[in-house]
């Protein structure tokens, strides 16, 4: 590749400063080699050496009795004792208690050791040569015959019908590894493209149930500025697949001014300005809570995705790529909010088989 | 063959050559060398020689973490159940009483409260894991601003990097095992995310999560990744950057005495191994003391998780904050067309944030590519020297540090009361325009830094005496470096940048220059041409400059 290059202006050629020069005497910037040594105040002080001799200990016996401290905190301490302490506020006193013990306990180990090896133990500096990683040529060719005598025995290269049916077999045979992990999961089908609203239809449409008071709602129940969470009837906690199903199903009503709603379709959707639109952000599926009544924008606290609920949910702000579906409601003769269908298109963050 | 010639030999028992051990402990040695070999071993190591500078010690910041992370990620296997059935709950928090949550958070719930030390085993694992990816990106600067990623450690820079990108998963799986709802939301994302990738998304978000979101697969599934699979190779990969950390014997700075031939520092044993072993306590002593006053990750205030539920301020651990930004300043583009759709406003970012960190880690053979350079280098750049490198790697920083703002959008427009749209648009802007920036201040900051070093060697250092010359004038006194200081100024290379070819070659044939090569040489031009160092002192300016001619 380089051969085309002047190489005289690789570094090769024009050496390093650092590769080991004989130093000149002209030369202000040769290396001058290692410094003496200078001796500590403990290299020639044997009262200091004794000092920091006993410094050093102090800090394990201090690590001891931390250990102590630790097992009678564990022991005397209960579980729930919470305490306080300031700045801290009001904490466990058994973790505040523990915590600090194993700290002093382990830090003190550390610190006396660094301690001694700073101030006792040799400081004396020591070069070692290195060696070059590369094998010398004669190791090299060595290698290279020893590896080409070896593969000359295998007849690897001469017997193709071997070499071929081994590749083949060694690629086929992690295929059983792959194949093993179908039953991770089942396939998607149209699992993702509807919800649990599509048990609603015009003849048994299903109520919509307030997520907190978990009663059925009518119509006057949902004041204008509001915003209520809500789930399909017969939805329970205690459902086996609930969390599933709540991923999917969760909706958040609003009531708009009629004459505030800009998007007639959506309003169309809605029973007198209520509007029941999926609670799950279409980005990657948070579920969005935070509704600011006099603009009527919700805004999804995960990634800060903005909807227009008065204009069909249109994203004005943020990383969603479209609107928030919206959910077909009526009352039934009772007064109650229903629906009467599932979501016109898939709730969520989008995936490839969306249309 | 020796039992023929323990046969000829006759009456004499078989016997070792040695002689005999000293005492016990040799004893105990010489019978473990007789079958492990560890005198020769211990005789390349034993006293190996370590040079010393507190940047050193970063890796060991990583190391020792992992160990602790090792340690406290035992003990919490022991009371951790990675179960999604359902519990209610009646453990001793008060407040969630008779709360639905899955038994992963029921576990979690008891190891923080009735499990007498495991809410600070539990908080030292998660500080610990903090400080790990800390560590490791901090040890990954120190590596790359110094040139130690140069050859023979570019295979170990790739080690290096593979455990930050584990490790970063790691963490990410760990706080997702407790299910509670900030955790959980994480999930969700994950999920979100994989559904964007085309083709394939839906396919590979059933089988991880076994079906729908969130099933009741996902934590046991995490469990066997974040404690087995993952740690298994991390560990593989840290023996082996250790191993090599050994076999190539570790960087040193310019210096008198020090060349690219030796390693100057001092022994393994004593030194190191007490400097060593003990600041593994000391990073152990100071994690713990941060698990007993500072709470991480309150799952208790959270609560279980739940889909249809989330709390504001919702943040990954920090390490994952870069990726948060990449998704929260991506505009919501979505193509839908033939009945599909392509989820660019999450797709991009998730193609992104590898690239991110692909850069740095590709970075070493970039270089060595454009500079042409095969020798070794043992000797460490001081960063000013590689203006270029430099620049190259502040910007990746402020790229990085630009994404964590963009990740914590929501926690800057709350607590300095921001517009967060207006933060965003700032982000999405600076994503591109501050990277430049910090390159072009960085290399022109490294360049007066080699003009003050050009400068120091030249002329000596500002003594601070305040000379009155005869006429009047004032001037500061200069005192010539020692040589020491000279040498070690001067000690660097200043490669030369690489010439095109001629475009006729003698014969007047015209010479073909290809794409890459051209490339190569513009590269080397920017690298290391005139406007990329500062030409270091030579010996005659030097010489012409103090052998005085009044000059002060």
């Amino acid at each position: 590749m380089s051969h085309d290059m002047s190489e005289d202006k690789l570094p090769e050629s024009h050496g390093s400063a650092g590769q080991h020069e004989v130093a000149t005497h002209g030369d202000p910037f040769a290396d001058p080699g290692l410094p003496a040594h200078e001796p500590r105040r403990t290299d020639i002080d044997e009262r200091a050496a004794k000092r920091a001799e006993r410094q050093v200990s102090l800090m394990f016996v201090v690590s001891m009795l931390a250990t102590v401290g630790f097992i009678a905190s564990y022991v005397a301490i209960d579980a729930d004792k919470i305490v306080y302490i300031f700045p801290l506020g009001h904490v466990s006193a058994l973790n505040f208690a523990l915590g600090l013990t194993l700290g002093v306990a382990l830090f003190c180990i550390g610190a006396g050791a660094v301690h001694w090896a700073r101030t006792l133990m040799s400081d004396h500096e020591l070069p070692a040569e290195r060696h070059p990683i590369e094998a010398d040529d004669e190791v090299r060719a060595d290698v290279i015959e020893q590896f080409k005598t070896g593969a000359a025995e295998s007849g690897f290269g001469r017997r193709k019908m071997i070499r071929n049916t081994l590749i083949g077999s060694m690629a086929l045979v992690p295929l059983s590894g792959v194949v093993l992990l179908r039953d991770l999961g089942p396939l998607p089908e149209k699992k993702l493209q509807h919800t649990g609203w599509d048990l609603a239809t015009p003849e048994h449409p299903l109520p919509l149930v307030n997520m907190n008071t978990n009663k059925p709602m009518k119509a006057e129940d949902i004041v204008v500025g509001s915003l209520t969470f809500a789930k399909p009837e017969g939805l329970e906690e205690d459902d086996e697949t609930f969390q599933q199903q709540i991923a999917k199903d969760a909706l958040m009503l609003v009531r708009i001014a009629p004459e505030n709603i800009k998007d007639k379709d959506s309003a169309e959707l809605g029973f007198e300005g209520i509007l029941a639109y999926s609670k799950i952000c279409t980005h990657v599926g948070c579920p969005i809570s935070l509704y600011e009544q006099q603009t009527h924008h919700a805004l999804c606290p995960c990634h800060q995705s903005t909807f227009d609920l008065a204009d069909g949910a249109r994203v004005i702000f943020g990383p969603a790529g479209h609107p928030l579906p919206q959910l077909k409601i009526t009352t039934n003769e009772e007064g109650f909010l229903v629906a009467t269908g599932d979501f016109a298109e898939p709730v969520g963050p989008s995936f490839w088989e969306r249309s | 063959m020796s039992a023929a010639n323990s046969a000829t030999s006759g009456a004499s028992k078989p016997a070792s050559t040695r002689e005999k051990p000293a005492n016990k402990a040799e004893a105990v040695a010489d019978w473990a060398d007789g079958r492990l070999g560890i005198y020769s071993l211990a005789k390349a190591n034993l006293r190996k020689i370590f040079p010393d500078h507190w940047s050193f010690m970063l890796g060991e910041i990583c190391l020792y973490t992992f160990i602790i992370i090792i340690l406290t990620g035992v003990y919490l296997t022991l009371f951790f159940n990675p179960s999604m059935g359902e519990v209610v709950y009646h453990g001793s928090y008060a407040p969630l009483n008779g709360i639905r949550m899955s038994e992963a958070y029921a576990s979690t719930m008891d190891i923080s409260f009735d499990v007498r030390g495991g809410l600070l085993i539990r908080q030292i694992h998660h500080w610990a894991a903090i400080v790990f990816v800390a560590a490791m990106l901090v040890h990954m600067m120190r590596v790359f601003f110094t040139g130690a990623f140069r050859k023979p450690r570019e295979v170990n820079w790739i080690f290096g990097f593979l455990l930050l990108f584990l490790g970063m998963f790691d963490g990410f799986m760990g706080y997702s095992l407790p299910d509670d709802l900030l955790s959980g939301t994480g999930i969700r994302f994950m999920e979100g995310a994989i559904l964007a990738v085309p083709l394939v998304g839906t396919y590979l978000q059933f089988f991880l999560f076994g079906g729908e979101f969130p099933g009741t697969d996902i934590i046991p599934r995490f469990f066997t990744i974040h404690i087995l699979l993952i740690p298994g190779v991390m560990v593989g990969l840290l023996v082996a950057h250790l191993i090599l950390v050994f076999y190539h014997k570790h960087t040193q700075w310019a210096g008198p005495g020090k060349t690219e031939k030796n390693v100057v520092g001092m022994p393994l044993m004593p030194v190191y191994m007490a400097k060593a072993g003990g600041f593994f306590f000391l990073v152990f002593g100071i994690i713990s003391a941060m698990a007993a006053i500072a709470t991480v990750n309150p799952i208790w205030a959270y609560g279980p998780y739940r889909p249809d539920q989330v709390s504001t301020d919702a943040q990954p651990d920090w390490y994952m904050g870069f990726s948060e930004g990449l998704i929260r300043i991506m505009p919501g583009w979505e193509i839908r067309a033939w009945g599909h759709t392509l989820n660019m406003g999450v797709f991009v970012p998730l193609m992104i944030f590898p690239l991110v960190l692909a850069v740095i880690a590709i970075y070493p053979f970039i270089e060595s590519w454009v500079s042409g350079d095969k020798r070794e280098h043992h000797i460490l750049d001081r960063p000013r020297n590689a203006p270029v490198r430099t620049g190259l790697g502040a910007a990746w920083i402020s790229l990085y540090l630009v994404l964590l703002i963009g990740g914590g959008n929501d926690l800057i427009a709350t607590h300095l009361h921001l517009s967060i749209n207006d933060i965003t648009y700032f982000v999405r802007v600076g994503f591109f325009v501050v990277p430049v920036i910090t390159f072009v201040i960085t290399k022109r900051w490294c360049l007066g830094l080699q003009r003050r070093d050009r400068d120091k060697v030249l002329h000596g250092r500002e003594t601070g005496v305040i000379k009155r010359l005869p006429h009047g004038e004032f001037v500061e006194v200069h005192a010539q470096l020692p040589q020491d200081k000279l040498h070690k100024l001067t000690a660097h290379d200043q490669p030369l940048p690489m010439e095109l070819p001629a475009e006729v070659d003698e014969n007047g044939v015209a010479a073909k220059t290809g794409i890459l090569t051209k490339t190569r040489a513009k590269l080397s031009h920017g690298f290391y041409g005139e406007g990329s160092q500062i030409a270091k002192p030579t010996a005659e300016e030097h010489h012409e400059i103090t052998s005085g001619h009044g000059h002060h």
